[in-house]
C-alpha cells in the first residue's frame, strides 16, 4: 500500500481548512469589540462583551440551556431504558414452531424496524408527523411533547450501538451464569449489562448530543413557552445580526469538542482494557 | 404458547410499542391527513379527497420539487467528488494520524448545524470577510452578491452533508484488500485503471451508503435554504414549513410530506435491493 503523496496531504489540509472555516469565523466574531449593527460582519478588536451579555440573567440564554438539558437528560434516560431492553431482546432471539410464537417473532421484528425508522427518514417528516399526532391527542405543546419526540429519535442511536456490542459478546458467558443458578434477570444485571456498559455509554452520549443538537424536530413540536438552545439560535440567526449568538455558539462548540475528546478517551480506555484481558 | 427459549425477546416489547405509537401511528396519521380538507385555522375535516395531491400539479410546486431534487443531486455529486478522495487519503495516513483526522472530521459534525451555517452566513455577507478580502487585494470593486443565492445554499448543503459521505466510504476503503490492487498493477493496469476497475468496485458498498445518506437528508432540509437562500430558494422542505406555519394547512402540508416520504422510500428500497444494510448507515 502506497503512502500519501504531498499532493494528497495538501488536499486533506485544504478540505480540513474548509471544514473549519465557518467555525473559526464564528469563534473569531464572538470576541468582536464591535457592538454596533455591523458586529456580525466587521471585526474591530478583541473583547469579551458578548460573553458577559450571554450570562446576563435578562438577555442571556440560561433558560434555553436549562430546558435543552432537561429535555436531553429525560429523553436519553427513557430512550436508554427502551433501547437497552430492546437490544437485549433482539440479539440472538429464537423463533418457536407454534403459530403464536411465529406471530410474536414477526411483530417484535416489525417493532424494531419501526424503532429504527427515525434515523433513516428525513427529520422534517418525523417533526411534522409527531406534531400532527400531538394535535390529534390534544397534547399541549411544550416540554412533554419535546421529550416524547426526542425519545423517539434517540432510541435508534442507542439501540444500534448496544446491539452491535451485544452481537460480539460470547453467549456462553450468560449461559454460565444461568447454569450457576442466576435467574434470567440476575444474569442480565450482573453479566450482560456490565459487559455492554461502554456501548451504553457511547450510545447515550451520541443520543445526548443528538438531542441537544436537534433543531428540525423540536421546531415543530415545541410550544411558545419552551425554547431549546438550537431553537433560540435559529430565531436569532434568522432575523440577521445577533452577535451574542457567536458567543453562545463558541461555548457550544467548546462543549462539543470536549464531548468528542471525552468519547475518544473512553473508547481508547475500553480498547486498552480489551487488549489487557 | 410462546416457548420458553424465545421469552427473552419480550424485553423488546416496550420499544416496539413506543415505535408503533410514535413512528408507525404518526406516519399513518399524516398519510390519512393528506386526504382531508383544510377548515378554519389548524382544523381539517372529511370528505376524503385527492385534491391536495391534484394541487401539486401547479407550477410553483413542480418547480420547487425540481429545485429540491436538483440541489440534492448536486449536493450528493459534489460531496462524492470531494469526499471520496478525502476518505481515501485519510485511510492511507499512518494509524496515529488517521485517528486524529477522523476526530477532526467528526468534531464539527457534533456541533449544531445551525452554528456552522451561521458561520457561512457571516462569511457571505456583502461586507463580510470574503468580500472584504477580495476587495482589499483588488480582485473586485463592488461586493459580490453571495448570500441569498442558490450557490450559497449548495455550499451550505455540501458542507453539512460531507461527513455523511466520507465516513461510510472511509470504512469501506479501510477494508480493501490491497493485494488485489497490486495484482491489477502487476498485470499491467495503469494506476488510474486499477483505481477505476478495482478500488472503486471494492468500495461500492461504502459509496452506496454515502450516496443514500447524503441524498435523503438533502431533499428534506429546510433551514439551510432558509438561512443562506432567503426567500429565493423555495425547497420542498420550505414549502412544507410554510404551509404548516403560515397557511396552517395541515392536510396539504401532510400531502407534501407524503411525497417526500415516498421519495425517501424509493431511495431506501433501491439501497436495500443493492444489498445495503440499515445499520451501516450509522457508522
Amino acid at each position: 500500500m502506497k503512502k500519501n503523496t504531498p499532493l494528497s496531504k495538501l488536499y486533506i489540509t485544504f478540505t480540513m481548512l474548509l471544514l473549519y472555516l465557518p467555525i473559526l469565523v464564528v469563534v473569531l466574531f464572538s470576541f468582536n469589540a464591535n457592538t454596533g449593527r455591523t458586529a456580525s460582519m466587521s471585526f474591530t478588536g478583541f473583547s469579551t462583551y458578548w460573553y458577559k451579555d450571554l450570562l446576563s440573567p435578562v438577555t442571556g440564554f440560561g433558560t434555553q440551556l436549562k430546558s435543552s438539558l432537561e429535555v436531553a437528560l429525560w429523553s436519553v434516560f427513557i430512550a436508554g431504558v427502551l433501547a437497552i431492553l430492546g437490544a437485549i431482546g433482539m440479539v440472538r432471539r429464537k423463533v418457536g414452531k407454534s403459530l403464536a410464537s411465529k406471530i410474536t417473532y414477526k411483530a417484535i421484528g416489525a417493532g424494531e424496524q419501526l424503532a429504527m425508522l427515525p434515523m433513516m427518514i428525513p427529520e422534517l417528516i418525523m417533526g411534522i408527523s409527531l406534531m400532527a399526532l400531538f394535535r390529534l391527542f390534544k397534547l399541549p405543546f411544550g416540554k412533554t411533547t419535546l421529550i416524547l419526540s426526542h425519545i423517539t429519535f434517540c432510541v435508534p442511536y442507542i439501540l444500534v450501538t448496544v446491539k452491535s456490542r451485544l452481537i460480539t459478546l460470547d453467549p456462553s458467558l450468560v449461559e454460565a451464569a444461568r447454569d450457576l443458578g442466576a435467574s434470567p434477570f440476575k444474569a442480565i444485571i450482573t453479566v450482560t449489562l456490565p459487559l455492554v456498559a461502554p456501548a451504553i455509554l457511547s450510545g447515550s452520549l451520541l443520543a445526548f448530543a443528538m438531542s441537544m443538537d436537534d433543531f428540525v424536530i423540536s421546531f415543530f413540536v415545541s410550544g411558545a413557552e419552551t425554547t431549546t438552545l438550537p431553537l433560540k439560535i435559529y430565531s436569532s440567526v434568522k432575523v440577521g445580526v445577533t452577535p451574542k449568538v457567536n458567543a453562545m455558539c463558541t461555548v457550544m462548540l467548546g462543549f462539543a469538542f470536549l464531548m468528542v475528546g471525552g468519547g475518544q478517551l473512553v473508547s481508547a480506555y475500553a480498547e486498552r482494557r480489551k487488549e489487557l484481558s | 404458547m410462546i416457548e420458553k427459549n424465545d421469552k427473552k425477546q419480550l424485553l423488546a416489547i416496550p420499544m416496539g410499542l413506543w415505535a408503533a405509537a410514535f413512528v408507525g401511528l404518526s406516519l399513518l396519521y399524516i398519510i390519512g391527513l393528506s386526504l382531508l380538507t383544510k377548515g378554519e385555522g389548524f382544523s381539517y375535516s372529511p370528505p376524503l379527497t385527492l385534491d391536495n395531491y391534484i394541487k401539486l400539479r401547479e407550477k410553483q410546486y413542480i418547480s420547487s420539487l425540481l429545485l429540491s431534487l436538483r440541489l440534492a443531486f448536486f449536493t450528493t455529486l459534489i460531496s462524492a467528488f470531494v469526499g471520496y478522495p478525502f476518505a481515501y487519503f485519510i485511510s492511507k495516513a499512518s494509524p496515529k494520524k488517521r485517528v486524529w483526522l477522523l476526530v477532526m472530521l467528526i468534531a464539527p459534525f457534533w456541533t449544531n448545524a445551525l452554528i456552522r451555517i451561521y458561520g457561512w452566513k457571516i462569511l457571505f455577507y456583502a461586507n463580510g470577510p470574503i468580500n472584504t478580502l477580495l476587495k482589499s487585494i483588488g480582485i473586485i470593486e463592488r461586493p459580490l452578491k453571495l448570500l441569498y443565492t442558490e450557490g450559497a445554499v449548495l455550499i451550505g448543503m455540501v458542507y453539512c452533508m460531507l461527513p455523511f459521505f466520507v465516513l461510510p466510504v472511509y470504512s469501506s476503503v479501510e477494508r480493501i484488500d490491497w493485494s488485489m490492487v497490486e495484482a491489477s498493477r502487476d498485470l499491467g493496469a495503469s494506476p488510474l485503471k486499477a483505481f477505476i476497475t478495482v478500488t472503486i468496485p471494492m468500495t461500492s458498498a461504502g459509496i452506496m451508503a454515502g450516496l443514500v445518506l447524503t441524498f435523503i437528508p438533502s431533499v428534506g432540509l429546510f433551514f439551510i435554504s432558509d438561512l443562506l437562500g432567503g426567500s429565493n430558494t423555495m425547497l420542498w422542505g420550505n414549502l412544507i414549513q410554510n404551509e404548516l406555519l403560515k397557511s396552517h394547512d395541515m392536510p396539504f402540508a401532510a400531502a407534501l410530506s407524503v411525497v417526500l416520504l415516498i421519495m425517501t422510500a424509493i431511495v431506501l428500497f433501491i439501497y436495500r435491493r443493492q444489498g445495503g444494510e440499515a445499520e451501516s448507515m450509522v457508522y
